[in-house]
């Protein structure tokens, strides 16, 4: 670092910030070291908020050491790259402090999807910077000349990842956020084409790696970043909303690989070490996500629910019957009388902002003597861990919340469960019906219980899977049809 | 199916093989469960305690003929003779020593499974009665030494003088000889012990025993001692002499299966023991007991002043509790057995635990089962965990799991061989961090994914980084492409970051209300 600069020359501020930049390797040490203590800490409750505050401490520290580096660096004029830098900072910090304020819980996987694309982007345009910087060069010298090659090979792979994280992350939200439909596109050959997709853009890159000035890279690279682009669209339109919490988790991962690919290019450790921490920690929550679904990541990424259309639609046309209906006022009377209470949320519970009434009526009825334990499905929701988040935003304890495997023997012992907006989670076929599209996928045995209350919109439509729910028809099973927020406030009215 | 609790036939057993607690866990699991009447009272369970916990009270001949009887030791012919053929019978029954009881169950048609045949797998801990039963009478094996021994355990000094402390002996550390180490220690008393494994010497002194060591060193592999050979007994018998005679207490716990205790405390050695001292010997049996004065079943005062506690029911002295353990290992034991929780027996005999008991299945005989190795040995481990799942299944998952792990292997190698040095070195930071990222969130609590992943979402806003380091570039489509990475990245971090805060704040509310 030091040689380049003195052969570069630079102005005389930069001569005090010398000494500086011997030790930046330092700061990108420390910034790395603090990152892991913070994902480390982050998966103990007690420990989290410092394991944030690590991260917080990590991030100056590294933006602190690389500001001073790109300043002496500067080949223009200190001034004008600090005012870039500065209103950089100041509107990125504007928007995001903003939304990260103004967020409802309830929307916390459109942000979290949408702040995945923007990684995406930066990893784009950072990948294009490199190549303008330094493209394809002809080069006599042997070892110069292949670590050229492998610069312009990883600009090809960082603008490749970036970008299929950018429209996923942007279809992600998008569905997330109800503004296209959930359901997964399927048209025949999809898979072969997303196969050829990754081909051509790995032939790109090859042909990208063999080009000479920016002339001629640009071409490919805009080819590779056009493709690419709509990879990650074809990707996630085909994933079933059931699925999203996989999908979520999974360009998490992706953002982290673009930052480690953009970290290869500017040879930057720093880069690499956080985005491979960001990756692979999200490959394993994914891991862990398909794992509560008792689905390869695979099956996942090749096709949601749905790609087994025929048989879905034979499953639901078999779970059909008489259902029967409760009024709230008949609810609340049910669970005066209850011991036991288990409540079992889903994504249902996160659209009708159910999660206050829902904590007051545990109150309630903790107040009153009843047991009340929340089971939650590892993949309620639309993203890991989402209903942990709403419930503990209505202040829940969270020594009341129980994972699947935790609570799912106890359920015989339950007078009452009320299901709130929960469907594929509590699907007894899931382990009955060998055919069923979610077959195998572990459940919440909600139907071994006395009673159960399901609150549901109304009977037509059936969950993510598009899977009819024979639970609705069982004889222990009551429908409360109607707004669950409203349903709920009705319910703690009548106790 | 239905189970049958009968009263057990031995008028000196105080104990029953269920009580209302475990009865109402066996009907969770299915069962319907019957008990004779009058079966728990020496134990201090009423059937009407076992009427409100589900359980129908009925006669002797009903008991004996459920499709699955458990009772505590193998019963009389004359019981035996109650039990239907293919009824199943869990009791504990000896089947290392008595030769003839396979032949015995075979003859009968029944499935017999042994309690006491248990493997000592981690796994099958929680069914070993054996187990259960000897840490019951480790703890009154201190309790029956205390009332014979006529002073106080624990050393006092008092305004008339002092009380030295108890010195107790064990000699043996498995789960009694553990047991009576921590109660007398917790009474006060100073504890030492002997064990011929010198591995245990940690356990002796975490419950607050020193550990005696012998000059004989073995290695066990089924979680048992062996006998040992005759030069190796004269060494150990000389240091049980000496420090019997050091002792106030002695406590032996040595019982090898299928065969008469090992002998350890000789006539010799007791006529050295101080007056007043006490001998517990837990190994006396029909067969011979640890210590040669000792007689099962009675306490022996020899003439020199050491009485001698041949209790052999050390555990039916705690019968409401023991009870309740033994009823506990059988739940356990179905747990393992009615896998859909639906009243159905299902013994499967690839599970060594299963097997490793099976006397006679179906009225064929199955013993001896194959042999099964505890040993801690780590690839064993590695078995036992991998066991729930099909054998087949787990050689082929092993293998693609190998499969891509070297696939990765060759990609990771020839990347390092191939790339320029200093690319290289990059390559094996970023290998490295990839671990370091999987293993630090291996253990996340389920309830902290969201924030977690908005945490790891801020952090790779850090792709800022790269943009920031092209800003200052001369060429002006550089500086403005940065500009643009550098504003949405920063979204990401200050974005991310506070609504991590946010959540994590909400969360840490919840936990204090």
């Amino acid at each position: 670092m030091l040689e380049t600069l003195l052969n570069t020359g630079f102005d005389l501020s930069s001569d005090a910030l010398r000494p500086f930049l011997s030790i930046e390797n330092l700061y990108y040490l420390l910034a790395a070291f603090f990152f892991i203590l913070a994902l480390a800490s982050l998966s103990k409750q007690k420990t989290a908020l410092q394991g944030n505050a690590f991260g917080i401490a990590g991030m100056t520290l590294a933006l602190v050491a690389v500001i001073l580096v790109s300043i002496v660096k500067d080949t223009r004029g200190v001034i004008i790259t600090i005012v870039l830098m500065v209103a950089a900072l100041v509107i990125g910090a504007l928007y995001g402090l903003h939304k990260a304020k103004t967020v409802q819980m309830t929307e916390m996987p459109q942000l979290v999807a949408m702040l995945h694309s923007f990684v995406g982007a930066s990893a784009v345009l950072v990948g294009f910077n490199s190549f303008l910087e330094t493209p394809g060069l002809d080069l006599a010298d042997a070892t110069a000349a292949s670590e050229n090659a492998f610069h312009m090979g990883e600009v090809g792979l960082a603008v490749f990842i970036g970008a299929v994280t950018l429209t996923g992350s942007v279809i992600a939200y998008l569905k997330l956020a109800g503004k296209i439909s959930g359901k997964p596109l399927s048209f025949p050959g999809r898979n072969f084409i997303n196969l050829v997709l990754v081909l051509a853009i790995l032939a790109l890159i090859v042909w990208f790696v063999n080009t000479r000035g920016i002339e001629g890279g640009l071409l490919p690279l805009l080819l590779i970043t056009v493709l690419s682009l709509g990879l990650g669209l074809l990707l996630v339109l085909g994933i079933g909303g059931g699925d999203m919490p996989v999908v979520v988790s999974m360009l998490n991962s992706y953002s982290g690989w673009a930052a480690a690919m953009a970290g290869f290019t500017l040879g930057n450790d720093l880069l690499i070490i956080t985005g491979a921490l960001v990756g692979s920690s999200g490959a394993y929550l994914s891991y862990v996500m398909c794992k509560g679904m008792n689905r390869s990541l695979v099956s996942v990424i090749l096709g949601g629910f749905g790609g087994d259309a025929p048989k879905g639609a034979q499953t639901s046309s078999q779970a059909t019957g008489e259902h029967t209906e409760i009024t709230a006022s008949e609810v609340a009377e049910l669970l005066k009388n209850s011991k036991k209470v288990v409540i079992t949320p889903g994504y249902g519970m996160a659209v009708a902002q159910a999660q206050f009434p829902v904590a007051d009526l545990t109150r309630k009825l903790i107040g009153m003597g009843v047991d009340v334990k929340f089971g939650i499905h590892p993949v309620a929701g639309r993203m890991p861990g989402h209903m942990n988040v709403l419930l503990a935003e209505a202040k829940v304890p969270y020594d009341a919340v129980y994972e699947m495997d935790e609570i799912n023997d106890d359920f015989e012992d339950v007078d009452t469960v009320l299901v709130i907006g929960a469907n594929d989670t509590v699907n007894p076929s899931a382990l009955s019906e060998p055919n069923s599209p979610i077959a195998g996928m572990p459940v919440l045995r909600v139907w071994e219980a006395k009673q159960v209350i399901v609150f549901k919109r109304s009977m037509g439509n059936a969950g993510y899977s598009g899977v009819q729910n024979p639970l609705f028809f069982n004889e222990n099973t009551s429908m409360l049809l109607g707004d669950a927020k409203s349903s709920l406030e009705a319910i703690i009215a009548a106790l | 199916m239905r189970i049958g609790i009968p009263k057990e036939p031995y008028s000196s057993q105080t104990l029953v093989a269920g009580t209302p607690d475990t009865v109402t866990k066996l009907i969770k699991l299915g069962y319907e469960v019957c008990v004779e009447a009058g079966a728990g009272t020496k134990a201090n369970y009423f059937d009407d305690q076992y009427e409100a916990a589900g359980a129908q009270i009925v006669g002797k001949e009903e008991a004996w003929g459920a499709d699955i009887v458990t009772c505590l030791d193998t019963p009389t012919e004359a019981e035996l003779a109650l039990i239907k053929p293919g009824a199943t019978l869990l009791a504990r029954m000896n089947p290392f020593g008595n030769k003839e009881l396979p032949k015995m169950c075979a003859d009968m048609g029944i499935t017999a499974l042994a309690m006491d045949a248990v493997p000592r797998l981690s796994r099958a801990q929680s069914l070993d009665v054996r187990s259960s039963m000897m840490n019951v009478a480790g703890y009154r094996a201190v309790i029956e030494a205390a009332t014979e021994y006529g002073r106080l355990f624990t050393g006092q000094v008092t305004a008339a003088g002092k009380l030295p402390p108890a010195k107790v002996y064990v000699i043996g550390v498995g789960v009694a000889g553990l047991a009576a180490i921590g109660t007398a220690s917790s009474m006060g008393a100073v504890v030492s012990a002997t064990d011929v494994r010198p591995e245990v010497a940690d356990q002796v002194e975490s419950l607050g025993g020193t550990f005696v060591e012998i000059p004989v060193k073995q290695q066990s592999a089924d979680g048992y001692a062996k006998a040992l050979d005759e030069e190796q007994q004269k060494l150990t018998l000389a240091v049980y002499t000496e420090q019997a005679a050091k002792n106030d207490i002695v406590i032996t716990t040595a019982a090898v299966p299928g065969r008469p205790a090992p002998l350890l405390i000789t006539a010799e050695a007791v006529s050295h023991m101080k007056p007043g001292s006490v001998i517990v010997d837990m190994g006396a049996s029909e067969l011979g007991g640890n210590c040669e004065l000792s007689r099962v079943g009675e306490v022996v005062h020899t003439p020199n002043g050491v009485s001698i506690i041949g209790y052999n029911d050390l555990a039916g002295r705690l019968p409401a509790q023991a009870s309740q353990l033994y009823g506990q290992n059988i739940v356990n034991l179905l747990k393992l057995t009615t896998p859909q929780k639906d009243g159905c027996l299902v013994l499967n005999m690839d599970d060594e635990v299963q097997r490793g008991m099976t006397v006679t299945l179906d009225g064929q005989i199955m013993w001896p089962p194959p042999q099964v190795s505890v040993s801690a040995a780590p690839a064993q481990k590695a078995e036992e965990e991998a066991l729930p799942e099909k054998p087949s299944k787990t050689g082929t998952k092993a293998i693609r799991g190998l499969w891509w792990k070297i696939v990765l292997g060759i990609i990771a190698a020839v990347l390092i061989v191939m790339s320029p040095a200093s690319a290289a070195s990059h390559y094996i930071v970023f290998m490295l961090a990839c671990v370091v990222g999987f293993y630090v969130i291996t253990n996340v609590t389920h309830t902290l994914h969201t924030p977690l992943m908005s945490e790891t979402n801020a952090i790779s806003g850090i792709i800022i980084v790269g943009a920031i380091l092209q800003i200052g570039s001369d060429n002006p489509v550089i500086a403005a492409l940065s500009f643009v990475a550098m504003s949405i990245a920063a979204i990401n971090i200050f974005g991310g970051f506070r609504v991590t805060q946010r959540m994590l704040k909400m969360f840490e509310r919840s936990s204090e209300d």
